[in-house]
């Protein structure tokens, strides 16, 4: 055995276009986990500025989240919040029973079923997050 | 060294001496003439109307000039039934004798030439060319060093195998008495007995890829076949669940279903993962 030669992560990201349901839940379930972190950590960081409120002045909190609603640009981050969380609990639950071992001949169908119905409550709620932003 | 091949006259005998064994569904297709085969291919070289041109992966480390690797195109005269295998042979025997792949039994059972078809883990004596988009893109299973050209080095993926005890082990074999297995447990492992070894599996889990100790589908699913055999004792089930629920046993796995959807046996590698999790979960659990 003289030489060989790693071919290295041939099968990856390059080859999106062939990934199958199963692997785009995965890669969804996991940006999707990463992105409500993030939102975690920026919706305390703002809650905090908002901590003088809790010393008597309600005025503070209500002025902080309606400058924030004011913005086009969060309502329209909140629709995709909104998406990235439905779809990370319809997802869980989909893993959840594929855990218990139920359904895992359709897990497919069930990946494309929380994917439908995650936009069917996106578009559903549209309206409500988006009125009065524009 | 880019090497363009022109075809040979057409053999006519070559289809009777190879009759290629596909077993177990697939088959069907077989039968149908595609569609690029009844139409005339304008890419060059192809003058023969049922000729299939297949894109394989050479590398070679002892030949000056084949030290990079690059894909040779080989025009194979295609007959019904030709399976992937097939043209590889014949491309071999026919233009290029230094063309190295595995192969041994031919009809899916000795698990040597998993290969990387068309961008995705297929069996070459199993897998239809009728049943490919051409031209048929042949690669090295991925995630595997390359040897040469198709043949990849699998030591580490028989480690993984050999991790979790692949044999039948009992205490109970001093009376020399039979080991009798109930038909009802006989066909809850019967899937998993029809591992053929072949790693295609381990080659499209992209964890394993990432994580060499994964133990990997194949691997679990051996674990799986003797866990679940009522014949073993209840200390060797212990003992084996022990191996498979350390931190790079079946814990790992994210369900991704790619193993499932690449075995060329059909065996329910998810499935099983999902059932030793659940069993080693049964291990630990205590009500007191």
């Amino acid at each position: 055995m003289s030489q060989s030669y790693d071919r290295g992560l041939i099968e990856d990201f390059g080859r999106w276009q062939e990934f199958s349901a199963g692997m785009w839940a995965w890669v969804l379930h996991k940006f999707t986990g990463w992105v409500l972190i993030g939102y975690l950590f920026t919706h305390i960081a703002v809650l905090s500025t908002a901590i003088p409120a809790a010393t008597g002045d309600p005025a503070i909190y209500t002025g902080t989240l309606q400058s924030l609603e004011q913005l086009a640009i969060v309502r329209v981050l909140e629709v995709g919040l909104l998406s990235v969380a439905v779809f990370h609990i319809l997802n869980g639950v989909r893993l959840l029973f594929v855990d218990l071992g139920v359904g895992l001949d359709t897990q497919d169908t069930s990946f494309y079923a929380s994917l439908v119905l995650t936009g069917a409550i996106v578009v559903a709620s549209v309206p409500t997050f988006i009125s009065g932003a524009f | 060294m880019s090497t363009q091949l022109t075809e040979p006259e057409q053999r006519t005998d070559e289809s009777t001496t190879e009759q290629p064994a596909v077993e177990e569904g697939e088959e069907s297709e077989g039968t149908t003439i595609p569609e690029w085969a009844t139409e005339s291919e304008e890419s060059p070289g192809a003058d023969d109307d049922e000729s299939v041109r297949i894109t394989v992966f050479r590398y070679d480390p002892e030949v000056e000039g084949k030290q990079e690797p690059h894909f040779d195109d080989f025009y194979v005269p295609w007959e019904q039934g030709m399976t992937v295998l097939d043209a590889l042979m014949y491309a071999r025997d026919q233009f290029d004798p230094s063309l190295t792949f595995r192969h041994s039994c031919r009809q899916a059972i000795c698990g040597s030439d998993a290969l990387f078809i068309n961008g995705r883990q297929r069996l070459g004596c199993q897998t239809q060319i009728a049943d490919l988009d051409t031209p048929v893109r042949i690669e090295p299973l991925p995630h595997r060093e390359v040897e040469k050209d198709l043949v990849v080095d699998m030591q580490h993926f028989y480690e993984q195998m050999d991790a979790v005890d692949p044999y039948f082990r009992t205490e109970a074999t001093e009376g020399g008495e039979e080991q009798r297995q109930s038909r009802e447990n006989r066909e809850k492992i019967k899937m998993s007995t029809r591992c053929i070894w072949c790693g295609a599996c381990y080659s499209s889990c992209n964890i394993a890829a990432g994580d060499n100790e994964y133990l990997g589908p194949a691997a679990i699913n051996m674990a799986y076949r003797f866990v679940m055999d009522e014949r073993e004792e209840e200390t060797i089930k212990q003992d084996r669940l022990e191996i498979i629920e350390q931190e790079h046993g079946v814990w790992r796995c994210q369900t991704q279903f790619s193993c499932t959807e690449v075995c060329p046996k059909d065996i329910p590698l998810t499935e099983h993962i999902q059932e030793l999790k659940r069993e080693a979960v049964k291990k630990n659990l205590k009500f007191w």
